[in-house]
């Protein structure tokens, strides 16, 4: 067996076994942490196509951001582990369809023929030094300029209705403007003032002073 | 040198790739992790002198033998697990909280040719290896089951987060001028341009013209560190010491390599992005890695005295400095660079016939 097809064997086993503890782990905060996981092994095999940029913008974007911001939220969660057990059996025809949906989906897609794969030259393999980072990005900027202009839009529509959705002003909050706090001067705070130096009296004094006071 | 490698090549047969892996990434980690522990002795050096102390001084002479002594304090300690924690995850944090700090030296450069890896992609490796730091804090902060550790968890993740966008924008300028992901290339498009033939290389490295850059990411390189005055993940006046506080031994030392690990990381990657890493600054003296050794230095002592200087930034203003100062910065400067590099002004003239990335229209526009 060729070592491309080994690692390839090792990393889809992890992809799978994660990917299966995903939906069977009961805490939500494991099950999460193992859909890091698979993400990170999604990657190598991608890598393994030799889709570097592909790769590495998965472990960027979804398990450098998007896994952090979820664990952020289901770590907070108090969560009742026997409550989000109940709904099992009322879910499951759905989700069994969905499943199979999926499963049908994929059979189409591996089975290859209806897609007329075997009639496709095998891609020619490129050199080691070959960039397709480099090659990805002149044909996004260039032949298809237009779409990803449109789907950056998209994405920030979404991103300014979501913040505007979620946005709203607690009237109880004790909130001070960041601006005046950063432009206030120390002049206005405290006054440096001038005073004569006080001195210490020596320490012989104090103890005859001190004597005299017992004494009267 | 040469000879005796064939020799070991030999005796390893179809094993000798992985062993040579073994033993670059070997000479690599020794090195690092020794000089990990001096910085501990050079930070507390520094900043005993800088507040008008002496620092330690008993264990050897001028306290060098003090690293060690404390490796060997931590080491012989028990690694206590709380009751209730999330056990395995407990032990995977400090595992998860070094394992990208050191994976991510496999594609520095030190010198021309000289990286463990030199990939094409190698900013791009960065980012991600580096975007992974923040897992170790988050799983051990919720695996400790402790308020105070989960809150430094949730800091971390807000914070490292919010920060690694502004971190994006100023790689993306580094890219955009040396057109180039690959890291030896970056440092190598340094050493070009008119102060360069004059002799004067200093002034034709990345720091000039991406000035701004240079300062949004050394500050933001402080705030992915969690180092001062950003460290309130840590925060021992609010939150003991956030999400480690549950941590002892060793564990506990594994957070603390992992974060010296990351200040010489940013501190090389600030070199070898903004400062041409190994070339030399001026024309007489030769390149080398004693160069960028220097530079990482200056950088790591620019870490000590400002953990010396400034007091902790309040969590909110952290925020704010993040979202509302910074990333605006770098996102207008992304634009400034691009059309700078698309005007006649442009310093960047190339003449390669477009093989490192530019596109040809680009080309005729830059002249």
């Amino acid at each position: 067996m060729e070592f491309k097809t080994c690692v390839f064997y090792f990393l889809s086993t992890i992809l799978v076994l994660a990917a299966l503890r995903v939906v069977t782990a009961r805490n939500p905060v494991h099950a999460a942490l193992y859909l890091v996981l698979a993400f990170f092994n999604a990657g190598g095999i991608w890598l393994l196509l030799s889709a570097e940029f592909l790769a590495v913008v998965l472990v960027m974007v979804y398990i450098g951001a998007v896994m952090v911001l979820f664990l952020f939220v289901v770590m907070m969660l108090d969560i009742d582990f026997k409550k989000l057990r109940e709904g099992f059996w009322r879910y499951l025809p759905m989700g069994a369809t969905v499943g199979g949906l999926l499963a049908v989906e994929m059979a189409l897609v591996l089975g290859g023929r209806y897609f007329g794969l075997d009639a496709m030259p095998e891609p020619a393999a490129k050199a080691a030094d070959y960039s397709n980072t480099q090659e990805l990005g002149r044909v996004l900027y260039t032949e298809y300029a237009y779409p990803f202009e449109l789907a950056a839009f998209v994405l920030l529509i979404a991103m300014v209705a979501a913040v505007s959705l979620t946005l709203r002003r607690r009237r109880a909050s004790k909130y001070i403007a960041p601006e005046v706090q950063v432009a206030a001067r120390h002049e206005e705070r405290m006054t440096l003032v001038k005073m004569a130096a006080e001195k210490k009296k020596p320490a012989g004094d104090e103890a005859a002073e001190a004597g005299a006071g017992g004494g009267r | 040198m040469g000879e005796i490698l064939r020799i070991f090549e030999d005796f390893f047969g179809p094993l000798w790739p992985v062993v040579w892996s073994l033993v670059k990434i070997v000479a690599l980690l020794a090195p690092l992790m020794v000089c990990v522990a001096y910085l501990t002795w050079v930070e507390r050096k520094v900043i005993g002198a800088m507040q008008l102390r002496v620092g330690p001084n008993r264990v050897g002479p001028l306290g060098l033998l003090q690293p060690i002594a404390d490796a060997l304090k931590l080491l012989f300690k028990e690694v206590i697990v709380p009751s209730g924690s999330s056990k395995g995850l407990y032990v995977l944090g400090p595992i998860l909280a070094i394992a990208p700090s050191l994976a991510a030296w496999a594609v520095i450069p030190f010198d021309e040719g000289m990286a463990v890896a030199n990939i094409n992609a190698g900013l791009l490796y960065l980012l991600a290896i580096t975007s992974m730091e923040i897992y170790g804090v988050i799983i051990s902060g919720w695996a400790s089951n402790s308020k105070y550790a989960f809150l430094g968890a949730m800091r971390a993740a807000a914070q490292m987060v919010s920060y690694e966008v502004a971190l994006g924008f100023a790689l993306i300028c580094v890219l955009l001028i040396s057109s180039s992901l690959n890291l030896s290339e970056i440092v190598a498009s340094q050493g070009q341009g008119r102060f360069h033939d004059m002799g004067l290389g200093f002034l034709s490295w990345n720091w000039l013209p991406l000035l701004p850059m240079f300062v949004v990411y050394l500050i933001s390189g402080l705030a992915e560190t969690n180092r001062a005055p950003f460290d309130v993940v840590e925060g021992e006046a609010e939150i003991v010491a956030g999400h480690m506080v549950e941590f002892s031994g060793m564990a506990f030392a594994l957070f603390f390599l992992a974060e010296y690990a990351n200040m010489i990381l940013v501190s090389v990657m600030t070199a070898l992005l903004f400062l041409g890493g190994w070339l030399s600054p001026v024309g007489f003296l030769p390149d080398g890695f004693h160069w960028l050794a220097l530079k990482t230095a200056f950088f790591l002592f620019v870490f000590l005295w400002v953990r010396a200087t400034f007091p902790r930034f309040r969590y909110d203003q952290i925020m704010r400095l993040g979202w509302k100062v910074f990333v605006p910065i770098t996102l207008v400067w992304v634009v400034v660079v691009a059309v700078w590099m698309m005007s006649p002004l442009s310093i960047w003239n190339r003449d390669d016939g477009g093989t490192k990335g530019v596109p040809a229209a680009g080309l005729e526009i830059g002249g």
